[in-house]
């Protein structure tokens, strides 16, 4: 993992990621100071399931994979985050633990954002605290109904009849 | 009418159930329970022609019927393939046959995508598991005359990486049409590079110019809900969206009901509808 960029460039960069979009300049100034630019080559681990989840990502370039480890059937790929999604909730919610592995697929780069310091400043200013709650609740939300529509395995077979 | 249209609705009034047996050219697998058979044209049906989306009644004789989806490019008149889903006794009983063996044919029926209408305009293909092969005759369409429209976006979702349809082709189009390709699967092992996700998420991945965007959508119609939700939500207007529905078809001419959705019958009115006129219908239970 590479760390490049000053803050004024980080500033632009976070602007201009989707998960930041409104954000206001008293917010973005408290986020930057747990903000850095990171580089990941393609095979190398963002996250690893089971570790502490002492960081969280905005994806900007490349593409992330989601894996865990299945008793029996190896390594599975569960999904994949790109440019302007988010990585990892874990380090909002305690113990504060990995439930997947993150592997860059293509070459990524992202903004790293401290865990153990967004949460410091999300205990000291609720306000901010609440801005990134609602924000991380939209990613969150559509995590669960994405993992509903794959649960009902929707391409499964139409009944034979239908013109397809 | 188009002269298109015209040939296709005069061939199909002649007599709508005359079934002519037609011979297979190339049985190919597409995936372990999808297959392409090619049904040779040039001798039994060299009259034949059918626009995008439009679909046959395919009979194996002494078993039974089945509509599937046309899936070749309307201007390849010297024969006609269709992609299927091999999922019960009439898909199982063709999915044994092989070159030179004889079906049944008759059609072409239902409605068709308004390929004319997104001339000018970016083109938005939304599509999941065997969706993509109504939708290919509308692409191989637009792609003949690739000028006459903006963007041409394919998003396409499957099940896995071993479900996808047509992979040469999609590379093809990618690389040679300047077709935006984006695909995805719902599941995927470490050797699979791709998107894993729903084919919703793949909107993240792009910008519509939803002012001079048209787009067409065919899938299962949990998808197809789903979708229309999130191109609503990125402001396309309701009349600049199609999608092609799926019910359980017997006749094909709107004689016997089985295909009726509330006031509409897919076989006859459809499959291919404008989106304000079908949306009312997508929320009703009891449909």
């Amino acid at each position: 993992m590479e760390m490049t960029m000053q803050k004024e460039d980080l500033t632009e960069i976070l602007r201009q990621h989707p998960f930041l979009f409104g954000l206001s300049e008293d917010h973005m100034k408290t986020l930057i100071g747990c903000a850095s630019n990171v580089h990941f080559s393609e095979g190398e681990h963002l996250i690893r399931e089971g570790e502490l989840a002492n960081r969280f990502f905005l994806i900007r370039t490349g593409r992330v994979a989601l894996e865990i480890d299945v008793s029996g059937k190896g390594r599975l790929r569960i999904q994949t985050t790109g440019p302007g999604e988010v990585l990892g909730w874990s380090w909002l919610i305690s113990p504060y633990r990995w439930h997947f592995s993150g592997v860059a697929v293509a070459d990524a780069r992202a903004v790293s954002l401290d865990a153990e310091c967004l949460r410091k400043k999300c205990d000291a200013d609720p306000t901010f605290g609440f801005e990134m709650l609602k924000r991380l609740t939209v990613v969150m939300e559509n995590r669960l109904e994405a993992t509903r529509l794959q649960l009902l395995d929707m391409y499964d077979l139409p009944a034979e009849g239908a013109a397809r | 009418m188009t002269k298109e249209a015209y040939g296709a609705a005069a061939q199909q009034a002649a007599d709508p159930m005359l079934i002519h047996p037609v011979t297979i050219r190339r049985a190919l697998w597409e995936t372990d329970d999808t297959f392409t058979l090619t049904l040779d044209l040039a001798n039994a049906l060299p009259d034949f022609r059918f626009l995008p989306g439009q679909f046959n009644m395919l009979y194996v004789y002494g078993l039974g019927e089945v509509a599937i989806s046309i899936s070749s490019d309307p201007a390849r008149t010297s024969s006609l393939d269709h992609t299927i889903h091999r999922v019960g006794l009439v898909t199982t009983s063709l999915a044994h046959k092989k070159r030179g063996d004889v079906v049944g044919i008759r059609g072409p029926y239902g409605s068709s995508w308004p390929v004319e209408l997104g001339k000018g305009k970016d083109i938005c293909v939304v599509t999941g598991g065997i969706g993509l092969a109504p939708l290919r005759p509308l692409l191989y369409t637009i792609l003949r005359d690739r000028d006459a429209y903006g963007r041409v976006i394919l998003l396409y979702g499957g099940r896995s990486p071993l479900d996808l349809l047509y992979r040469v082709e999609l590379e093809k189009w990618g690389n040679e049409h300047d077709v935006e390709t984006l695909v995805t699967v719902d599941r995927g092992d470490t050797s699979w590079k791709g998107h894993i996700g729903v084919v919703t998420s793949l909107f993240s991945y792009i910008k519509l110019d939803v002012r001079n965007t048209v787009a067409f959508v065919c899938g299962p119609e949990i998808m197809m809900k789903f979708t229309i939700d999130e191109l609503e939500r990125r402001g396309l207007a309701p009349d600049q969206v199609w999608l092609s529905m799926e019910r359980n078809m017997k006749c094909a001419v709107g004689f016997c009901g089985h295909c009726q959705l509330g006031p509409t019958f897919i076989c006859k009115d459809g499959p291919v509808y404008p989106l304000p006129r079908i949306r009312p219908l997508l929320d009703r239970k009891e449909l």
